[in-house]
């Protein structure tokens, strides 16, 4: 077991890799109630084309897949793992991303007895004819929540604008229609490519006794049998540079109109430290840009053509990266020209100034600190980091070390009007 | 295991709540302003915490007063505004790096309370009136706030439901006032009733975090000092008569939301109060309970079905979403799931389950600071004084004729049903 100490921010992480390929990090809080463990596979909505454990074809699975394996993970011979853990006084949970799936629980006692049925009800999968035809009902009830949710809609409108091939496009849930032909055999493929120990990262942060809980998932590891690992093949089309669409516009029962404008990013092949310095550098532009400080927001706002749901956001992952700004607005096609406007402006990043650099990167550096407060957001950005190669703690340094020359060449790389698009929500007249 | 202990000290004109801890990287400050929800002041009142956080007379522009908390590190600075039974609460809430975790000493706690007294104290007003353009940009945006309630429909439906059901009661009036009186508001309107609410409010401030009581206390007493009061608590209301009453509206919506209101008869503070928490977590609060289990496991009718207990107006709110054409189905599941609990059909093995899972609930609510503010704040609501290891120990010795007691308590008062256009029988 190997130990990487933090010393500025008094943190503990333990670390080891099983035999069998997985990964396992214990991280002690001391002082906090609750324990909280994430069991997650690095599978997500855009694995939909690959070649199925002991095949050698390519397939291509209906959309929405992985998240319905989550659903029907929790469901077993004998009922169902939710009643389980609430007899264990935790709560589960689970979510799929574009990129992984994860299982949770978070209990303040029953720890051991907790891991384990999280454990084992990931790594015994059992799928019936039956439970598969009735879990359409409730995941299309999903699926008619999100529709009606203006929100959901702007966002993955304004995904399905930049991407003309990559799955990112894809709604994590699917659809009605694609739902309808996953089948119990499909769902077993499926989780026999990708559910392997060695695609999967188990992460336990609380005030736990390290080399107990160690051992405990040593020995339930231990007695498990598993195929040999193998390294899985995923197949992507390629993508042009171009956006997909311009503009999108989408009229809702809605009475306020929003706006999206978001942005392809470009060089999302990278890992490991490149990555993050890329990914944190142009959240710090991002944030000079728009920020609450900022001149253009203070403009913007006070012009009445957005209010406090302005917000930001970039996300990168392999082989795909978007960023997007907007919030709720009066005039979409102003908003839309005006965020435009600033982008293309700021391409050279030659307004940004070393104060408002400085001021932006100790902004990150707290919300940092903020964030570590949570055990919730330290073992899922932990795992999600740790499979892009990436170290959590390694933030506070990275964007320490952010020079006015980095965040230039983040502006030049990601701003370009032919990776722009629009996406509306506008009143149904 | 450590149960959060508060030390709470009167100073003047408002109380002081301290909660020593060293489980965070932070420490969090939370302002609470609480007066009765009035129907004439509920507008105002909401405009109110908006106007102040957008600048003050020493940082005149909200990219001044954001830029100053950047270099404090990313301190956070938020309002809230919230409805506790009949009261209309707002909170002014600062999170501040602790930083014994930074290269550099600067004291953000006392720096962080310098801003926050800034800001409350020292606003952009000049002849007793409010910034003119500060306050137009901020009508104009909680106007667009409360217009977007209807772009939610979870929120919204759960919204309509509350305005049907306690149409004669100041608590169908919204926290975020009413759009039709924004616009009249005027700035010296505004600094009159703000004087007013400092004068008159319960005025609470919590500091969470690794501090040190006695200096925080006299860091807070050299700086904040208001007049003193008595706030008035709001008389117990004899339970009206209920009867059942069905709603049903018509929207362009793919999916049904089905919105239940009950009358529970208990508040916090009631000897009942913990049967009844443990009630809902049998009933409707988890996914082990029996909404769950029978109107989205067995039946397939939803995603979401649950319910929740508001704790000081005595009401207990079903939700569900569901297919437009299956009202009745869902509505009977419901239904006699409530009977059975009027019933007693629940196991031991239910109930044991249940207090596992609220009393683990509690304590990871207590693990951020915002939940022990939350958790602690019902003291001040409802004037009790109920420490957190005696939550833990009155959930632990509910027992079941106790549920069954406080289940037969419970009238249904409204469905309320937002539906999809054409799908109205």
């Amino acid at each position: 077991m190997e130990k990487i100490s933090f010393d500025q921010l008094q943190e503990e992480l333990y670390h080891e890799k099983l035999e069998n390929g997985l990964e396992v990090y214990i991280l002690p809080k001391k002082g906090f109630n609750k324990t909280y463990a994430t069991f997650t596979t690095k599978y997500g909505s855009i694995d939909n084309h690959f070649v199925p454990a002991g095949k050698k074809e390519l397939v291509k699975v209906p959309d929405g897949i992985a998240h319905f394996l989550e659903h029907k993970l929790f469901e077993k011979e004998n009922g169902d793992v939710f009643q389980q853990f609430s007899r264990q006084g935790a709560s589960a949970n689970a979510f799929t991303s574009f990129t992984r799936t994860a299982y949770l629980f978070s209990s303040t006692s029953d720890v051991e007895k907790n891991l384990e049925t999280l454990i084992d009800f990931v790594q015994y999968p059992y799928f019936s004819e039956k439970t598969v035809e009735k879990e359409k009902g409730i995941i299309g009830q999903e699926i008619d929540m999100y529709d009606d949710n203006p929100d959901w809609r702007l966002y993955f409108g304004a995904i399905q604008n930049l991407f003309e091939n990559h799955p990112v496009k894809i709604d994590i849930a699917g659809t009605k229609e694609s739902i309808a032909e996953i089948t119990k055999d499909m769902l077993y493929e499926c989780y026999h490519t990708f559910y392997h120990p060695s695609n999967m990262l188990l992460f336990i942060v609380g005030p736990v006794q390290v080399e107990e809980i160690m051992k405990q998932i040593k020995d339930n590891q231990a007695k498990k049998s598993f195929p040999p690992q193998v390294e899985i093949e995923r197949k992507f089309e390629s993508e042009k540079e171009d956006v997909s669409e311009k503009k999108l516009v989408l009229p809702m029962n809605v009475h306020s109109s929003k706006c999206l404008v978001s942005i392809k990013a470009t060089d999302t092949e990278k890992q490991g430290e490149e990555m993050l310095k890329q990914e944190l550098t142009t959240n710090v532009l991002l944030e000079i840009l728009f920020g609450r400080s900022s001149e253009n927001y203070d403009k913007l706002y006070s012009s009445g053509l957005i209010d406090d749901t302005f917000s930001f956001d970039y996300t990168q992952e392999k082989g795909f990266g978007f960023a997007m700004i907007g919030g709720d607005t009066n005039s979409p096609d102003q908003l839309a020209d005006e965020i435009k406007r600033i982008l293309t402006e700021e391409k050279s990043s030659s307004n940004i100034t070393v104060e408002s650099l400085e001021r932006t990167k100790k902004k990150k550096i707290g919300a940092f600190l903020r964030a570590v407060n949570s055990p919730e957001y330290i073992a899922n950005q932990f795992t999600r980091y740790a499979f892009n190669d990436m170290n959590l703690f390694d933030v506070v340094p990275v964007l320490e070390a952010i020079k006015i020359e980095d965040i230039q060449e983040v502006g030049k790389n990601l701003i370009s009007e032919n990776r722009m698009a629009i996406c509306q929500v506008v009143p149904k007249s | 295991m450590a149960v959060v202990s508060e030390t709470i000290k009167e100073l003047s004109g408002f109380k002081l709540h301290m909660v020593k801890t060293d489980k965070f990287k932070t420490n969090t400050i939370i302002f609470k302003m609480k007066a009765p929800l009035q129907k004439e002041s509920v507008t105002k009142r909401a405009l109110l915490p908006n106007v102040l956080q957008s600048n003050s007379k020493k940082f005149p522009t909200t990219g001044k007063l954001r830029g100053y908390l950047d270099e404090l590190y990313g301190a956070t600075f938020y309002i809230d505004l919230g409805k506790k039974g009949e009261y209309h609460t707002i909170s002014f809430a600062m999170e501040v790096a602790n930083e014994r975790f930074l290269s550099d000493p600067t004291p953000l706690l006392k720096t962080a309370i310098d801003f926050l007294v800034e800001v409350l104290t020292n606003p952009n007003a000049d002849g007793g009136e409010f910034h003119k353009e500060t306050l137009e940009k901020e009508k104009r945006s909680l106007k667009q706030r409360i217009q977007s309630i209807y772009d939610d429909k979870m929120k919204y439906s759960n919204n309509r439901l509350i305005e049907e059901m306690c149409k004669e009661e100041p608590y169908s009036l919204h926290v975020h006032g009413k759009e039709s009186e924004v616009d009249s508001i005027k700035g010296k309107d505004l600094y009159d009733y703000y004087q007013k609410a400092l004068a008159e409010d319960e005025l609470s401030l919590y500091i969470i975090g690794d501090i040190e009581e006695q200096e925080v206390e006299q860091m807070v007493n050299e700086r904040f000092t208001f007049s003193s009061r008595t706030p008035h608590a709001l008389e117990k209301k004899q339970p009206a008569q209920v009867e059942e009453n069905v709603i049903k509206e018509e929207q362009d919506v793919k999916q049904g939301k089905l919105n239940i209101g009950y009358r529970t008869n208990v508040t916090y503070g009631d000897p009942d109060y913990f049967a009844l928490q443990v009630f809902n977590g049998v009933y409707g609060g988890f996914s082990h309970s029996k909404l769950f289990i029978n109107v989205r496991e067995k039946a397939s009718l939803a995603y979401y079905a649950a319910s929740r207990v508001e704790s000081h107006k005595g009401l207990l709110m079903v939700m569900s979403g569901i297919d437009n054409s299956n009202f009745e189905k869902a509505v009977s599941i419901i239904k006699e799931q409530m009977q059975a609990m009027k019933n007693g059909d629940f196991s031991d093995e239910d109930l044991i389950q249940t207090k596992a899972v609220i009393k683990n609930q509690l304590l990871e609510t207590l693990d951020t600071a915002r939940g022990i503010v939350e958790i602690l704040y019902h003291n001040v609501v409802a004037g009790q004084q109920i420490q957190l290891d005696e939550w833990l120990q009155r959930i632990d010795a509910v027992t079941k004729e106790e549920v069954v007691q406080v289940a037969n308590k419970i009238q249904l008062d409204t469905i309320y049903f937002l539906t999809g256009t054409g799908a109205t029988k």
